[in-house]
């Protein structure tokens, strides 16, 4: 491609030019206490979160490298630790904005801020973007519409600093999720210049950041590192204070687990639940555990097909699964529990601990009532990509079924596969994790429960009485009957228990004690805007 | 010269095989690509759109057609998983490798063939046992395991070895590429501090995959070396008096390297693509682990790709071990 071969010319012209050019390097290189090295198992596949078929880690692209138009305020987890605030916004490009009397449209007043290549942002600029989310298909478009923005109509630039968005219907979630990793601002006219003719520079932005962000992307080597520079223009925020960030793909979790705990990198992600757990028994570094927002640890059970279609039997799987047990062999204890809480349910959070708890004596109850004892078998499929965690669970479950009389066997299923597997939507018992970016307990039963059955509906329920009130919670506008419609559809739904909710994953990241400022986002990848390195 | 064209004309079926299989198996794999690479939230139309897009929809041969006239011009497609040309990411990968596998190899003939050599020579004795020992150590013991192992002992415990972060220190900037190996380019670059670093960091995954290729080696030149040695002319050089080093080196060793080369060429070319659990626990951006990881993905073009680049490679590694078996040995000159 053409960046390569420019960097081929460039790295060519640099060896001719050695002495002068690492000479120019060292004056003001970034300093070691200025430079985060960060470990994690891959990174970026790409470098536009909007672009079809962008992995997770393409997120952390997205929050360090572009601006929103507003963002989520930060607030006090614990010591060192911050998470985002779903219900306050602070400034991001926007300087301020005002939602219209109506409700049905806001105001969004631009700050002088530049690109990276110099060039002003203007709301000609968040236009194309927004444009380019809602029209470019696959997860930007889904996750657009899941705040009602759906059609480039509703992206109006009023003038060069004043940018206006016409709501399709009062949505709660339509600003929420305007600080998403989704719609972030694109230097329109830099992309366009080298689209190639491609009205969404798909392939430019794929290789290129064009964006206003905290930093800039000075080296991108897939599947090997990415390398980050603070940009010192950067208008929407305070002036980050590392200068550079190093992150490297180690596939090997043990490797991994080594260089933090000997000191040489600073930030280690993606650790399995052991090491987690015994750095964090350890002491010698810090881990900082946030619990995933939204997030739950489930097992599936079709509700469209038998055995599962006869609730008794969800019920019954429901008290038959050893919940401690999990907890300690496949999460070492990383998670909340999300079982034995109250039938009667009053919170509008989510998730909230289900009524269950192990109990055999009214699984094989429930089980006799419904087959009159006889059992049946039936079958449990779960990702190979994160075996690590739904391996033992799906082995604990299995043995515990076998108790009350169903035999269960398992299914493990490679990566590229499973999501096929969902998409067939027959698979009797699956073990999954779903968690929504927007945390609300009526968005994660819209993708989870609702009739629209969507991929995420992975037991395929059907329940017209829940869509009602799921739908009601999503679009009222009183405070009172959201939260009556929220906590009788939390009660249905465990009731129904078509997913058997397990418990609450942490989003566990291992840092040096000297790291400070981190901060949990709803994508989960590192936000270097806000860490700090001590010496 | 002659004879190298037509070896290498001879190879061309076999190549064109190897792309009509490759094809094809990647085709007839579980997994469906267009899924996976819609993403989590994809609609069955998005599903469809990306399947057109890719040109999944077409029937086979036409699909198999666009594959051949893109290779004709040296395209191998696009990874899917990490976005990026094949052609290139296999440029950048195969020199990672194959450095690492060089090194490993000359390691292990450095230590391999005169352990072999000593074993033959004095069959029986404790140098015989002890390359027994270390034939069997160096097989049964699993390369992810060895390489934990010295990760371990020589990087967290003892501090010793710098830390295993690919093939420079994350502090440390990449030659400007020439060869791909950074050994050469770093002193061709004249930058010894880089050669250094480089040099460090090969150290432990090359000995763990030494480790597992001294066994072939070894046994095969103690056998050969056995063999030759019981053999006739030897008995006659001995008995014109000729001294023992004479007729271990020039007369049997020479003798008994043919199948020693042979088995280096095997060697060579299986760690090459086979050493994804060395280049996971050192995070060496090598080739073997960017085939898994693509395979794992249903991601067509860099499985084909890697096929094909290991096919023309295997085709260049065996003319060249039956080139230089011609050179040691002048009775394969007539043979062929």
């Amino acid at each position: 491609m053409k960046r390569r071969s420019f960097l081929k010319t460039a790295a060519g012209a640099a060896a001719l030019a050695t002495p002068s050019v690492r000479r120019a390097e060292a004056q003001g290189a970034p300093t070691r206490n200025e430079t985060l090295l960060l470990v994690q198992e891959y990174g970026p596949n790409s470098l536009d979160m909007q672009g079809i078929g962008s992995a997770q880690p393409v997120n952390g692209v997205s929050l360090n490298c572009y601006d929103t138009l507003i963002r989520f305020k930060r607030k006090e987890f614990a010591e060192g630790i911050t998470v985002f605030d779903r219900d306050n916004y602070e400034p991001g490009l926007a300087e301020s904005w005002q939602v219209a009397s109506d409700g049905m449209s806001a105001t969004f007043k631009l700050r002088e801020a530049k690109f990276h290549s110099g060039r002003p942002v203007r709301a000609a600029d968040v236009k194309w973007s927004m444009d380019r989310a809602v029209t470019i298909g696959g997860f930007a478009t889904t996750q657009m519409a899941a705040g009602s923005l759906e059609k480039p109509e509703q992206f109006v630039a009023l003038d060069d600093r004043t940018f206006r968005i016409d709501y399709l219907r009062r949505d709660k979630l339509t600003i929420p999720n305007l600080c998403v990793t989704i719609p972030f601002v694109i230097d329109s006219e830099t992309a366009k210049a080298n689209a190639g003719g491609d009205p969404l520079a798909k392939d430019y932005l794929k290789n290129n950041v064009a964006g206003s962000g905290a930093f800039k992307v000075e080296s991108w080597k897939p599947g090997t590192e990415t390398i980050y520079i603070r940009n010192e223009e950067w208008a929407s925020g305070e002036r980050p204070k590392l200068r550079r960030i190093i992150a490297r793909d180690i596939p090997s979790p043990s490797t991994r687990r080594a260089l933090i705990e000997r000191g040489d990198a600073d930030i280690s992600y993606g650790l399995p639940p052991k090491d987690f757990k015994d750095l964090a028994d350890g002491g010698k570094v810090r881990v900082a555990a946030v619990p995933v927002p939204n997030a739950i640890w489930y097992v599936a059970l079709n509700s469209a097909l038998a055995p599962f279609k006869d609730v008794r039997l969800r019920q019954a799987v429901a008290w038959a699964i050893p919940y401690e047990k999990i907890m300690q062999a496949a999460l070492f204890g990383r998670g909340t529990p999300m079982w034995g809480g109250p039938q009667k349910i009053d919170t509008v959070g989510w998730p909230v601990p289900s009524h269950y708890s192990y109990n055999l004596e009214k699984a094989k109850a429930l089980v006799a009532a419904a087959t009159g004892g006889a059992g049946f078998s039936t079958s449990l499929v779960f990702d190979a990509g994160s075996a690590t965690i739904a391996e033992p669970m799906a082995v604990l479950v299995q043995e515990a079924l076998g108790a009350i009389g169903i035999k269960v066997e398992l299914n493990k299923v490679p990566g590229a596969n499973f999501r096929g597997e969902l998409n067939k939507k027959t698979a009797p018992m699956v073990i999954n994790r779903f968690g929504g970016w927007l945390d609300y307990a009526d968005y994660f039963f819209f993708w989870n429960y609702h009739g629209n059955n969507s991929i995420f509906n992975v037991a395929s329920y059907q329940d017209k009485e829940l869509d009602v009130l799921i739908d009601g919670a999503r679009f009222t506008q009183d405070p009172a009957e959201y939260a009556t419609k929220v906590k009788a559809m939390l009660e249905r739904g465990m009731d129904q228990i078509p997913m058997v909710p397990i418990c609450q994953p942490y989003h566990d990241v291992a840092m040096q004690k000297y790291i400070g400022g981190y901060h949990y986002a709803p994508p989960r990848e590192p936000d270097f805007r806000y860490l700090t390195k001590g010496a | 010269m002659r004879q190298v064209l037509l070896r290498l004309a001879a190879a061309l079926p076999t190549l064109c095989g190897v792309v009509v299989v490759t094809f094809l198996l990647t085709r007839v794999l579980p997994g469906d690509t267009a899924t996976y690479f819609a993403g989590p939230t994809a609609s069955a139309e998005a599903i469809e759109q990306i399947r057109r897009e890719l040109g999944l929809d077409l029937p086979l041969p036409e699909q198999f057609w666009r594959y051949v006239v893109a290779l004709t011009k040296g395209d191998l497609g696009m990874s899917l998983t990490t976005g990026q040309p094949v052609r290139a990411e296999i440029a950048t990968r195969l020199p990672a490798s194959a450095e690492l596998t060089l090194c490993a190899l000359v390691l292990a003939i450095a230590i391999a063939m005169p352990l072999g050599v000593l074993a033959a020579v004095r069959q029986g004795s404790l140098i015989d046992h002890a390359c027994r020992v270390l034939t069997t150590a160096g097989v049964s013991l699993p390369v992810f395991f060895t390489g934990l192992l010295l990760v371990y002992v020589f990087y967290f415990v003892l501090g010793w070895m710098p830390a295993p972060l690919g093939r420079l220190d994350a502090f440390a900037t990449a030659p400007p590429q020439v060869s791909g190996f950074y050994l050469i380019d770093t002193l061709l670059a004249g930058d010894t501090g880089t050669f250094r670093a480089a040099a460090a960091q090969i150290v432990l995954p090359a000995t763990t995959l030494a480790l597992f290729a001294l066994a072939p080696i070894a046994r095969i030149t103690r056998a050969s070396m056995l063999a030759v040695l019981g053999s006739e002319f030897i008995r006659t050089a001995r008995a014109s008096g000729l001294s023992g080093p004479t007729v271990v080196i020039t007369y049997a060793l020479r003798n008994a390297l043919l199948p020693v080369v042979t088995v280096l060429g095997m060697v060579f070319s299986f760690l090459l693509g086979a050493n994804v659990l060395v280049e996971k626990v050192f995070a060496w951006p090598g080739i073997g682990s960017y085939a898994v990881e693509a395979l794992i993905a249903s991601d067509f073009a860099p499985v084909q790709g890697f096929v094909l680049t290991m096919a023309v490679l295997y085709v260049l590694l065996n003319l060249g071990i039956d080139l230089l078996n011609r050179a040691i040995d002048p009775r394969a000159r007539h043979g062929a």
